[in-house]
Protein backbone atom coordinates (compact mmCIF):
# COMPACT_ATOMS: atom_id res chain seq x y z
CA UNK A 1 0.00 0.00 0.00
CA UNK A 2 2.83 2.33 0.94
CA UNK A 3 4.62 1.63 -2.36
CA UNK A 4 1.41 2.10 -4.36
CA UNK A 5 0.85 5.46 -2.73
CA UNK A 6 4.41 6.56 -3.44
CA UNK A 7 3.96 5.66 -7.12
CA UNK A 8 0.90 7.85 -7.61
CA UNK A 9 1.67 10.52 -10.24
CA UNK A 10 0.74 13.37 -7.89
CA UNK A 11 3.03 12.04 -5.17
CA UNK A 12 5.90 11.44 -7.59
CA UNK A 13 5.66 14.99 -8.90
CA UNK A 14 5.26 16.89 -5.62
CA UNK A 15 8.33 16.84 -3.41
CA UNK A 16 6.46 18.34 -0.44
CA UNK A 17 3.78 15.62 -0.60
CA UNK A 18 6.32 12.82 -0.98
CA UNK A 19 8.26 14.19 1.98
CA UNK A 20 5.11 14.53 4.06
CA UNK A 21 3.95 10.94 3.38
CA UNK A 22 7.39 9.44 3.92
CA UNK A 23 7.79 11.34 7.18
CA UNK A 24 4.33 10.25 8.37
CA UNK A 25 5.21 6.62 7.56
CA UNK A 26 8.59 6.92 9.27
CA UNK A 27 6.98 8.51 12.33
CA UNK A 28 4.42 5.74 12.56
CA UNK A 29 7.18 3.10 12.35
CA UNK A 30 9.08 4.81 15.15
CA UNK A 31 5.97 5.21 17.32
CA UNK A 32 4.62 1.71 16.84
CA UNK A 33 7.24 -0.83 15.84
CA UNK A 34 9.05 -1.07 19.17
CA UNK A 35 6.62 -3.67 20.50
CA UNK A 36 4.07 -6.21 19.40
CA UNK A 37 0.65 -4.74 18.52
CA UNK A 38 -0.96 -5.94 21.75
CA UNK A 39 1.64 -4.25 23.95
CA UNK A 40 1.41 -1.12 21.83
CA UNK A 41 -2.38 -1.08 22.23
CA UNK A 42 -2.08 -1.44 26.01
CA UNK A 43 0.44 1.37 26.05
CA UNK A 44 -1.79 3.62 23.94
CA UNK A 45 -4.80 2.94 26.15
CA UNK A 46 -3.31 2.82 29.66
CA UNK A 47 -1.86 6.31 29.77
CA UNK A 48 -4.90 8.32 28.63
CA UNK A 49 -7.32 6.21 30.65
CA UNK A 50 -5.18 6.56 33.78
CA UNK A 51 -4.88 10.27 33.17
CA UNK A 52 -8.63 10.75 32.97
CA UNK A 53 -9.28 8.39 35.89
CA UNK A 54 -7.19 10.64 38.14
CA UNK A 55 -9.72 13.39 37.48
CA UNK A 56 -12.66 11.00 37.84
CA UNK A 57 -11.45 9.86 41.28
CA UNK A 58 -10.74 13.46 42.36
CA UNK A 59 -14.25 14.41 41.26
CA UNK A 60 -15.91 11.38 42.81
CA UNK A 61 -14.18 11.78 46.19
CA UNK A 62 -15.65 15.26 46.56
CA UNK A 63 -19.05 14.87 44.91
CA UNK A 64 -19.75 11.31 45.98
CA UNK A 65 -19.79 10.14 42.37
CA UNK A 66 -22.24 12.68 40.94
CA UNK A 67 -21.06 12.14 37.38
CA UNK A 68 -24.35 13.36 35.94
CA UNK A 69 -23.46 16.99 36.71
CA UNK A 70 -22.49 19.17 33.68
CA UNK A 71 -19.10 20.03 35.21
CA UNK A 72 -18.11 16.35 35.07
CA UNK A 73 -18.64 16.13 31.31
CA UNK A 74 -16.78 19.44 30.94
CA UNK A 75 -13.73 18.14 32.86
CA UNK A 76 -13.77 14.68 31.28
CA UNK A 77 -14.05 15.84 27.67
CA UNK A 78 -11.51 18.62 28.17
CA UNK A 79 -8.95 16.13 29.45
CA UNK A 80 -9.73 13.66 26.65
CA UNK A 81 -9.38 16.30 23.93
CA UNK A 82 -6.22 17.62 25.53
CA UNK A 83 -4.51 14.34 24.58
CA UNK A 84 -4.20 15.76 21.06
CA UNK A 85 -2.59 18.96 22.36
CA UNK A 86 0.08 17.00 24.20
CA UNK A 87 0.76 14.68 21.28
CA UNK A 88 0.86 17.24 18.48
CA UNK A 89 2.31 20.34 20.13
CA UNK A 90 5.18 18.56 21.87
CA UNK A 91 5.48 15.85 19.17
CA UNK A 92 7.19 18.05 16.59
CA UNK A 93 9.70 19.37 19.13
CA UNK A 94 10.56 15.83 20.16
CA UNK A 95 11.06 14.93 16.50
CA UNK A 96 13.76 17.60 16.25
CA UNK A 97 15.41 16.41 19.48
CA UNK A 98 15.25 12.70 18.66
CA UNK A 99 16.60 13.15 15.11
CA UNK A 100 19.45 15.25 16.45
CA UNK A 101 20.29 13.60 19.77
CA UNK A 102 18.74 10.13 19.96
CA UNK A 103 18.95 8.69 16.44
CA UNK A 104 21.57 11.19 15.23
CA UNK A 105 20.16 11.11 11.72
CA UNK A 106 19.66 14.82 11.17
CA UNK A 107 22.72 15.18 8.89
CA UNK A 108 21.72 12.26 6.70
CA UNK A 109 18.12 13.49 6.51
CA UNK A 110 18.90 17.02 5.48
CA UNK A 111 21.42 16.02 2.82
CA UNK A 112 18.51 14.40 0.94
CA UNK A 113 16.18 16.59 -1.15
CA UNK A 114 13.42 16.55 1.48
CA UNK A 115 11.18 19.52 2.23
CA UNK A 116 12.04 20.27 5.88
CA UNK A 117 8.76 22.00 6.70
CA UNK A 118 6.63 19.10 5.50
CA UNK A 119 9.02 16.56 6.98
CA UNK A 120 8.29 17.91 10.46
CA UNK A 121 4.56 18.09 9.70
CA UNK A 122 4.60 14.45 8.58
CA UNK A 123 6.39 13.29 11.70
CA UNK A 124 3.73 15.09 13.73
CA UNK A 125 1.01 13.12 11.93
CA UNK A 126 2.18 9.85 13.50
CA UNK A 127 1.78 11.34 16.96
CA UNK A 128 -1.59 12.70 15.91
CA UNK A 129 -2.74 9.21 14.91
CA UNK A 130 -1.75 7.78 18.29
CA UNK A 131 -3.52 10.72 19.91
CA UNK A 132 -6.72 10.20 17.92
CA UNK A 133 -6.81 6.51 18.89
CA UNK A 134 -6.37 7.46 22.55
CA UNK A 135 -9.04 10.19 22.28
CA UNK A 136 -11.62 7.84 20.77
CA UNK A 137 -10.93 5.18 23.41
CA UNK A 138 -11.08 7.70 26.26
CA UNK A 139 -14.37 9.23 25.11
CA UNK A 140 -15.85 5.78 24.46
CA UNK A 141 -14.76 4.69 27.94
CA UNK A 142 -16.44 7.79 29.40
CA UNK A 143 -19.72 7.08 27.62
CA UNK A 144 -19.74 3.43 28.71
CA UNK A 145 -18.40 3.74 32.25
CA UNK A 146 -19.67 7.15 33.35
CA UNK A 147 -22.66 7.72 31.05
CA UNK A 148 -21.26 10.89 29.48
CA UNK A 149 -24.23 12.56 27.79
CA UNK A 150 -22.96 12.03 24.25
CA UNK A 151 -25.34 10.49 21.76
CA UNK A 152 -24.83 10.01 18.03
CA UNK A 153 -28.19 11.70 17.43
CA UNK A 154 -27.45 14.88 19.40
CA UNK A 155 -23.84 15.47 18.35
CA UNK A 156 -23.55 18.47 16.02
CA UNK A 157 -21.49 16.59 13.42
CA UNK A 158 -20.92 19.51 11.07
CA UNK A 159 -19.66 21.75 13.87
CA UNK A 160 -17.59 18.89 15.27
CA UNK A 161 -15.92 18.10 11.93
CA UNK A 162 -15.08 21.71 11.10
CA UNK A 163 -13.86 22.32 14.68
CA UNK A 164 -11.65 19.24 14.70
CA UNK A 165 -10.10 20.04 11.30
CA UNK A 166 -9.32 23.62 12.30
CA UNK A 167 -8.23 22.58 15.78
CA UNK A 168 -5.81 19.94 14.53
CA UNK A 169 -4.35 22.30 11.91
CA UNK A 170 -3.85 24.97 14.57
CA UNK A 171 -2.21 22.49 16.94
CA UNK A 172 0.06 21.25 14.14
CA UNK A 173 1.05 24.81 13.29
CA UNK A 174 1.74 25.60 16.95
CA UNK A 175 3.73 22.38 17.25
CA UNK A 176 5.68 23.38 14.17
CA UNK A 177 6.55 26.77 15.65
CA UNK A 178 7.78 25.00 18.80
CA UNK A 179 9.76 22.52 16.70
CA UNK A 180 11.41 25.40 14.85
CA UNK A 181 12.38 27.04 18.14
CA UNK A 182 13.75 23.70 19.34
CA UNK A 183 16.10 23.67 16.32
CA UNK A 184 17.83 26.69 17.81
CA UNK A 185 18.27 25.25 21.30
CA UNK A 186 20.61 22.62 22.69
CA UNK A 187 21.15 20.78 25.97
CA UNK A 188 17.43 20.66 26.67
CA UNK A 189 16.20 17.71 28.66
CA UNK A 190 12.63 18.84 28.19
CA UNK A 191 11.27 20.42 25.06
CA UNK A 192 9.83 23.81 24.29
CA UNK A 193 6.76 21.98 23.01
CA UNK A 194 6.27 20.34 26.40
CA UNK A 195 6.46 23.76 28.02
CA UNK A 196 3.74 25.20 25.79
CA UNK A 197 1.59 22.07 26.08
CA UNK A 198 1.92 22.29 29.88
CA UNK A 199 0.95 25.95 29.84
CA UNK A 200 -2.07 25.21 27.65
CA UNK A 201 -3.27 22.63 30.18
CA UNK A 202 -3.65 25.48 32.64
CA UNK A 203 -4.49 28.50 30.51
CA UNK A 204 -6.87 26.91 27.99
CA UNK A 205 -9.21 25.75 30.73
CA UNK A 206 -8.88 22.16 29.57
CA UNK A 207 -9.98 20.64 32.89
CA UNK A 208 -11.67 23.53 34.69
CA UNK A 209 -13.75 26.53 33.61
CA UNK A 210 -11.60 29.53 32.66
CA UNK A 211 -13.73 31.69 34.97
CA UNK A 212 -11.73 30.28 37.89
CA UNK A 213 -8.46 31.77 36.67
CA UNK A 214 -7.63 35.20 38.10
CA UNK A 215 -8.81 37.88 35.67
CA UNK A 216 -5.22 38.96 34.93
CA UNK A 217 -4.33 35.45 33.71
CA UNK A 218 -7.48 34.75 31.71
CA UNK A 219 -6.38 36.66 28.57
CA UNK A 220 -3.36 34.35 28.21
CA UNK A 221 -5.68 31.47 27.41
CA UNK A 222 -7.65 33.59 24.95
CA UNK A 223 -4.54 34.05 22.78
CA UNK A 224 -4.37 30.35 21.90
CA UNK A 225 -6.70 28.73 19.33
CA UNK A 226 -6.74 25.60 21.50
CA UNK A 227 -8.97 27.39 24.02
CA UNK A 228 -11.66 28.06 21.38
CA UNK A 229 -11.22 24.60 19.88
CA UNK A 230 -11.84 22.92 23.26
CA UNK A 231 -14.96 25.03 23.88
CA UNK A 232 -16.37 24.35 20.39
CA UNK A 233 -15.59 20.62 20.51
CA UNK A 234 -17.39 20.33 23.87
CA UNK A 235 -20.40 22.22 22.49
CA UNK A 236 -20.51 20.00 19.39
CA UNK A 237 -20.18 16.72 21.30
CA UNK A 238 -22.61 17.51 24.11
CA UNK A 239 -25.15 19.16 21.78
CA UNK A 240 -28.13 20.92 23.33
CA UNK A 241 -27.29 19.53 26.78
CA UNK A 242 -24.08 21.54 27.03
CA UNK A 243 -23.91 23.90 29.99
CA UNK A 244 -21.33 26.61 29.38
CA UNK A 245 -19.53 28.87 31.80
CA UNK A 246 -19.21 32.63 32.07
CA UNK A 247 -16.14 33.29 29.90
CA UNK A 248 -17.70 32.09 26.65
CA UNK A 249 -21.36 32.62 27.55
CA UNK A 250 -21.65 35.62 25.21
CA UNK A 251 -20.04 33.85 22.23
CA UNK A 252 -22.13 32.00 19.65
CA UNK A 253 -20.73 28.98 17.81
CA UNK A 254 -20.14 31.03 14.66
CA UNK A 255 -18.26 33.70 16.65
CA UNK A 256 -16.00 31.06 18.14
CA UNK A 257 -15.50 29.38 14.77
CA UNK A 258 -14.48 32.66 13.17
CA UNK A 259 -11.93 33.31 15.92
CA UNK A 260 -10.60 29.77 15.57
CA UNK A 261 -10.32 30.12 11.78
CA UNK A 262 -8.46 33.44 11.91
CA UNK A 263 -6.14 32.24 14.70
CA UNK A 264 -5.40 29.04 12.77
CA UNK A 265 -4.52 30.92 9.58
CA UNK A 266 -2.27 33.31 11.50
CA UNK A 267 -0.50 30.41 13.19
CA UNK A 268 0.00 28.62 9.87
CA UNK A 269 1.65 31.66 8.33
CA UNK A 270 3.72 32.13 11.49
CA UNK A 271 4.85 28.51 11.36
CA UNK A 272 6.13 28.86 7.78
CA UNK A 273 8.13 32.01 8.52
CA UNK A 274 9.39 30.72 11.88
CA UNK A 275 10.62 27.54 10.24
CA UNK A 276 12.55 29.36 7.52
CA UNK A 277 14.12 31.73 10.01
CA UNK A 278 14.94 29.00 12.57
CA UNK A 279 16.33 26.64 9.92
CA UNK A 280 18.85 29.23 8.72
CA UNK A 281 19.66 30.46 12.22
CA UNK A 282 20.25 26.94 13.56
CA UNK A 283 22.65 26.20 10.71
CA UNK A 284 24.52 29.46 11.32
CA UNK A 285 24.93 28.79 15.04
CA UNK A 286 25.70 25.09 14.62
CA UNK A 287 22.78 24.03 16.83
CA UNK A 288 21.10 22.31 13.89
CA UNK A 289 23.14 19.10 14.19
CA UNK A 290 24.74 19.61 17.60
CA UNK A 291 24.90 16.44 19.68
CA UNK A 292 25.07 17.29 23.36
CA UNK A 293 24.16 13.87 24.80
CA UNK A 294 21.24 15.35 26.74
CA UNK B 1 54.44 22.89 31.29
CA UNK B 2 51.61 21.57 33.47
CA UNK B 3 52.54 18.63 35.67
CA UNK B 4 49.93 15.91 36.11
CA UNK B 5 49.39 15.05 39.75
CA UNK B 6 49.47 11.33 40.49
CA UNK B 7 46.06 9.98 41.52
CA UNK B 8 46.03 8.10 44.79
CA UNK B 9 44.99 4.51 44.23
CA UNK B 10 41.70 3.70 45.96
CA UNK B 11 40.48 0.26 46.92
CA UNK B 12 37.76 -1.38 49.01
CA UNK B 13 35.32 0.84 50.87
CA UNK B 14 37.28 3.98 50.08
CA UNK B 15 36.88 3.27 46.35
CA UNK B 16 33.17 2.58 46.92
CA UNK B 17 32.73 5.82 48.88
CA UNK B 18 34.63 7.98 46.38
CA UNK B 19 32.76 6.43 43.45
CA UNK B 20 29.46 7.40 45.06
CA UNK B 21 30.47 11.04 45.30
CA UNK B 22 32.13 11.06 41.90
CA UNK B 23 28.86 9.92 40.29
CA UNK B 24 26.76 12.24 42.46
CA UNK B 25 28.95 15.23 41.57
CA UNK B 26 27.58 15.99 38.06
CA UNK B 27 24.05 15.91 39.41
CA UNK B 28 24.86 18.20 42.32
CA UNK B 29 26.70 20.65 40.08
CA UNK B 30 24.06 20.34 37.37
CA UNK B 31 21.34 21.36 39.82
CA UNK B 32 21.80 25.04 39.04
CA UNK B 33 24.29 25.12 36.17
CA UNK B 34 21.78 24.59 33.35
CA UNK B 35 19.01 27.02 34.21
CA UNK B 36 16.68 25.80 31.49
CA UNK B 37 16.53 22.44 33.32
CA UNK B 38 15.19 24.26 36.33
CA UNK B 39 12.44 25.74 34.19
CA UNK B 40 11.39 22.36 32.78
CA UNK B 41 11.65 20.47 36.05
CA UNK B 42 10.23 23.00 38.50
CA UNK B 43 8.06 25.58 36.76
CA UNK B 44 6.27 23.23 34.35
CA UNK B 45 5.07 20.94 37.17
CA UNK B 46 3.80 24.06 38.94
CA UNK B 47 1.48 24.67 35.97
CA UNK B 48 0.00 21.16 36.01
CA UNK B 49 -0.26 21.16 39.82
CA UNK B 50 -2.15 24.46 39.69
CA UNK B 51 -4.50 22.99 37.06
CA UNK B 52 -5.42 20.15 39.43
CA UNK B 53 -5.95 22.66 42.25
CA UNK B 54 -8.42 24.56 40.06
CA UNK B 55 -10.30 21.31 39.43
CA UNK B 56 -10.81 20.94 43.18
CA UNK B 57 -11.85 24.59 43.40
CA UNK B 58 -14.32 24.07 40.53
CA UNK B 59 -16.09 21.36 42.50
CA UNK B 60 -15.88 23.19 45.87
CA UNK B 61 -13.57 20.70 47.57
CA UNK B 62 -12.49 21.30 51.19
CA UNK B 63 -9.34 23.42 51.57
CA UNK B 64 -7.21 20.43 52.67
CA UNK B 65 -7.56 18.88 49.21
CA UNK B 66 -5.66 21.79 47.70
CA UNK B 67 -2.84 20.92 50.09
CA UNK B 68 -3.08 17.25 49.06
CA UNK B 69 -2.47 18.27 45.44
CA UNK B 70 0.46 20.51 46.42
CA UNK B 71 2.12 17.62 48.27
CA UNK B 72 1.36 15.20 45.40
CA UNK B 73 2.60 17.65 42.76
CA UNK B 74 5.85 18.20 44.69
CA UNK B 75 6.49 14.51 45.24
CA UNK B 76 5.76 13.77 41.56
CA UNK B 77 9.12 15.42 40.80
CA UNK B 78 10.81 12.53 42.63
CA UNK B 79 8.86 9.91 40.72
CA UNK B 80 9.81 11.50 37.40
CA UNK B 81 13.44 11.64 38.52
CA UNK B 82 13.37 7.97 39.49
CA UNK B 83 11.90 6.99 36.12
CA UNK B 84 13.95 9.15 33.81
CA UNK B 85 17.20 9.73 35.70
CA UNK B 86 17.53 6.51 37.68
CA UNK B 87 15.65 3.76 35.86
CA UNK B 88 16.57 4.92 32.37
CA UNK B 89 20.03 6.22 33.22
CA UNK B 90 22.12 3.10 32.56
CA UNK B 91 20.37 2.77 29.19
CA UNK B 92 21.24 6.41 28.31
CA UNK B 93 24.79 5.73 29.54
CA UNK B 94 24.99 2.72 27.26
CA UNK B 95 23.68 4.77 24.35
CA UNK B 96 26.21 7.55 24.97
CA UNK B 97 29.14 5.14 25.45
CA UNK B 98 29.62 5.84 29.17
CA UNK B 99 28.48 2.42 30.39
CA UNK B 100 31.46 0.66 28.86
CA UNK B 101 33.75 3.09 30.73
CA UNK B 102 31.91 2.34 33.99
CA UNK B 103 32.18 -1.40 33.42
CA UNK B 104 35.86 -1.29 32.50
CA UNK B 105 36.87 0.95 35.41
CA UNK B 106 37.53 -0.57 38.85
CA UNK B 107 34.57 1.44 40.25
CA UNK B 108 31.78 -0.79 41.61
CA UNK B 109 28.54 -0.44 39.61
CA UNK B 110 26.52 -0.46 42.83
CA UNK B 111 28.42 2.62 44.03
CA UNK B 112 27.66 4.30 40.70
CA UNK B 113 23.96 3.61 41.21
CA UNK B 114 24.10 4.94 44.78
CA UNK B 115 25.83 8.07 43.55
CA UNK B 116 23.14 8.56 40.94
CA UNK B 117 20.51 8.18 43.66
CA UNK B 118 22.12 10.63 46.12
CA UNK B 119 22.72 13.21 43.40
CA UNK B 120 19.18 12.67 42.11
CA UNK B 121 17.56 13.14 45.53
CA UNK B 122 19.41 16.39 46.18
CA UNK B 123 18.82 17.74 42.68
CA UNK B 124 15.12 16.87 42.73
CA UNK B 125 14.67 18.23 46.25
CA UNK B 126 15.43 21.70 44.91
CA UNK B 127 12.74 21.26 42.23
CA UNK B 128 10.19 19.81 44.64
CA UNK B 129 10.76 22.65 47.11
CA UNK B 130 10.04 25.22 44.39
CA UNK B 131 6.77 23.48 43.46
CA UNK B 132 5.84 23.17 47.14
CA UNK B 133 6.64 26.78 48.11
CA UNK B 134 5.17 28.42 44.99
CA UNK B 135 1.89 26.48 45.10
CA UNK B 136 1.55 26.81 48.89
CA UNK B 137 2.02 30.58 48.69
CA UNK B 138 -0.26 31.01 45.66
CA UNK B 139 -3.13 29.17 47.31
CA UNK B 140 -2.29 29.98 50.96
CA UNK B 141 -2.25 26.37 52.05
CA UNK B 142 -2.12 25.89 55.82
CA UNK B 143 -0.11 22.96 57.20
CA UNK B 144 -0.10 21.35 60.62
CA UNK B 145 3.55 21.31 61.72
CA UNK B 146 3.25 19.47 65.04
CA UNK B 147 5.34 16.41 64.18
CA UNK B 148 8.21 17.84 62.15
CA UNK B 149 10.66 15.08 63.11
CA UNK B 150 8.19 12.39 62.19
CA UNK B 151 7.70 14.15 58.86
CA UNK B 152 11.46 14.17 58.26
CA UNK B 153 11.65 10.45 59.09
CA UNK B 154 8.79 9.69 56.67
CA UNK B 155 10.51 11.68 53.94
CA UNK B 156 13.90 10.01 54.47
CA UNK B 157 12.57 6.43 54.49
CA UNK B 158 10.35 7.20 51.49
CA UNK B 159 13.36 8.46 49.56
CA UNK B 160 15.46 5.44 50.59
CA UNK B 161 12.76 3.03 49.41
CA UNK B 162 11.93 5.03 46.27
CA UNK B 163 15.50 5.41 45.07
CA UNK B 164 16.19 1.79 45.98
CA UNK B 165 13.37 0.97 43.60
CA UNK B 166 14.95 3.31 41.04
CA UNK B 167 18.26 1.47 41.37
CA UNK B 168 16.45 -1.79 40.74
CA UNK B 169 14.64 -0.26 37.74
CA UNK B 170 17.95 0.71 36.17
CA UNK B 171 18.93 -2.96 35.74
CA UNK B 172 15.46 -3.92 34.49
CA UNK B 173 15.30 -0.98 32.09
CA UNK B 174 18.79 -1.67 30.79
CA UNK B 175 17.74 -5.23 30.00
CA UNK B 176 14.63 -3.88 28.24
CA UNK B 177 16.79 -2.07 25.68
CA UNK B 178 15.25 0.60 23.48
CA UNK B 179 11.76 -0.05 24.85
CA UNK B 180 12.90 1.78 27.98
CA UNK B 181 11.45 5.06 26.73
CA UNK B 182 7.99 3.53 26.51
CA UNK B 183 8.28 1.71 29.84
CA UNK B 184 9.11 4.95 31.59
CA UNK B 185 6.25 6.71 29.81
CA UNK B 186 3.86 3.94 30.75
CA UNK B 187 4.78 4.24 34.41
CA UNK B 188 3.79 7.90 34.70
CA UNK B 189 0.03 8.52 34.71
CA UNK B 190 -0.97 4.99 35.84
CA UNK B 191 1.29 5.37 38.89
CA UNK B 192 -0.02 8.89 39.57
CA UNK B 193 -3.44 7.26 39.64
CA UNK B 194 -2.86 4.21 41.82
CA UNK B 195 -0.49 5.95 44.23
CA UNK B 196 -2.97 8.75 44.92
CA UNK B 197 -0.79 11.67 43.91
CA UNK B 198 -3.80 13.98 43.67
CA UNK B 199 -6.19 12.44 46.20
CA UNK B 200 -5.99 10.27 49.35
CA UNK B 201 -5.12 6.72 48.22
CA UNK B 202 -7.78 5.37 50.58
CA UNK B 203 -10.36 6.49 48.00
CA UNK B 204 -9.26 3.60 45.75
CA UNK B 205 -10.31 0.97 48.26
CA UNK B 206 -8.28 -1.38 50.45
CA UNK B 207 -7.06 -3.84 47.82
CA UNK B 208 -5.94 -1.31 45.22
CA UNK B 209 -4.28 0.82 47.90
CA UNK B 210 -2.55 -2.29 49.32
CA UNK B 211 -1.21 -3.30 45.92
CA UNK B 212 -0.12 0.27 45.22
CA UNK B 213 1.79 0.29 48.52
CA UNK B 214 4.59 -1.56 46.75
CA UNK B 215 5.42 1.82 45.25
CA UNK B 216 7.02 3.69 48.15
CA UNK B 217 5.46 7.04 47.25
CA UNK B 218 1.98 5.65 47.97
CA UNK B 219 2.62 5.19 51.68
CA UNK B 220 5.03 8.13 51.86
CA UNK B 221 2.41 10.50 50.46
CA UNK B 222 -0.30 9.07 52.69
CA UNK B 223 1.84 9.47 55.82
CA UNK B 224 2.86 13.02 54.91
CA UNK B 225 -0.76 14.01 54.36
CA UNK B 226 -1.77 12.54 57.70
CA UNK B 227 0.98 14.51 59.43
CA UNK B 228 0.40 17.79 57.60
CA UNK B 229 -3.42 17.85 57.56
CA UNK B 230 -5.24 16.83 60.68
CA UNK B 231 -8.71 18.24 60.04
CA UNK B 232 -9.97 14.84 58.84
CA UNK B 233 -8.38 11.96 60.80
CA UNK B 234 -10.08 9.40 58.53
CA UNK B 235 -8.13 10.23 55.34
CA UNK B 236 -5.20 7.94 56.15
CA UNK B 237 -4.91 4.47 54.64
CA UNK B 238 -2.80 2.99 57.48
CA UNK B 239 -1.45 4.47 60.75
CA UNK B 240 1.71 6.52 60.18
CA UNK B 241 3.83 4.18 62.35
CA UNK B 242 2.83 1.16 60.27
CA UNK B 243 3.54 3.05 57.05
CA UNK B 244 7.05 3.97 58.27
CA UNK B 245 7.71 0.35 59.15
CA UNK B 246 6.58 -0.89 55.72
CA UNK B 247 8.67 1.79 54.02
CA UNK B 248 11.76 0.62 55.96
CA UNK B 249 11.14 -2.96 54.82
CA UNK B 250 10.65 -1.75 51.22
CA UNK B 251 13.90 0.24 51.36
CA UNK B 252 15.90 -2.83 52.44
CA UNK B 253 14.13 -5.03 49.90
CA UNK B 254 14.66 -2.69 46.96
CA UNK B 255 18.31 -1.88 47.70
CA UNK B 256 19.15 -5.57 48.20
CA UNK B 257 17.14 -6.41 45.07
CA UNK B 258 19.01 -3.74 43.11
CA UNK B 259 22.38 -5.22 44.15
CA UNK B 260 21.29 -8.72 43.18
CA UNK B 261 19.79 -7.69 39.85
CA UNK B 262 22.79 -5.60 38.93
CA UNK B 263 25.14 -8.51 39.60
CA UNK B 264 22.89 -10.82 37.58
CA UNK B 265 22.60 -8.37 34.70
CA UNK B 266 26.36 -7.87 34.62
CA UNK B 267 26.96 -11.63 34.64
CA UNK B 268 24.48 -12.34 31.85
CA UNK B 269 25.49 -9.27 29.89
CA UNK B 270 29.20 -10.12 29.98
CA UNK B 271 28.51 -13.76 29.08
CA UNK B 272 26.26 -12.95 26.12
CA UNK B 273 28.24 -9.91 25.06
CA UNK B 274 25.19 -7.64 25.25
CA UNK B 275 26.03 -5.44 28.23
CA UNK B 276 27.35 -2.54 26.17
CA UNK B 277 25.86 -3.45 22.80
CA UNK B 278 24.20 -0.30 21.47
CA UNK B 279 22.00 -1.81 18.76
CA UNK B 280 19.20 -2.77 21.12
Amino acid sequence: MYQTMMNLPLVRRANWLRTFLNAAWLGWQIESNWADPFLFAVYSIARPIASVLILVVMYSVITNGATDQPIFAYIYLGNALYILVGQVVSGVSWTVISDREQYRTVRQLYTTPLDGYFYLMGRGVARLLVGIISLVITVGFGVLAFQLPISLQTVDWLLFTVTMVLGIISLAALGHVMGSITMMTARQIGSVGDAVAGALYLFSGAIFPLDLLPSVLRPIGLIFPATYWLELARRALLGPGYVGFETFAGFSNSHLLLILLVATLLLLVASIYTYRWAFNRARETGFFDMETNF
Amino acid sequence: MMQLQPVERQTGWRLFWNTIWARAYPRLIGTFRERSWFFFEALLPVLSTVSYIYVYQAINAPEDYIGFVVIGGSMAAFWLNVLWSMGSQLYWDKDDGNLQLFVLSPAPLMAILLGMAIGGVIMTLSRALVIFVVCSLLFQVEYQTGSLWLLVIVFVVTMAALYGMGMMFSSVFLAAGREVWHFANLLQEPIYLVSGFMFPVKALGFWVASAASLIPLTLGLDAMRQLLFTSDPTIGFLPVGVEILILCVLAVFFIAGAAWMLAKLEEIGRRDGRLIERRR
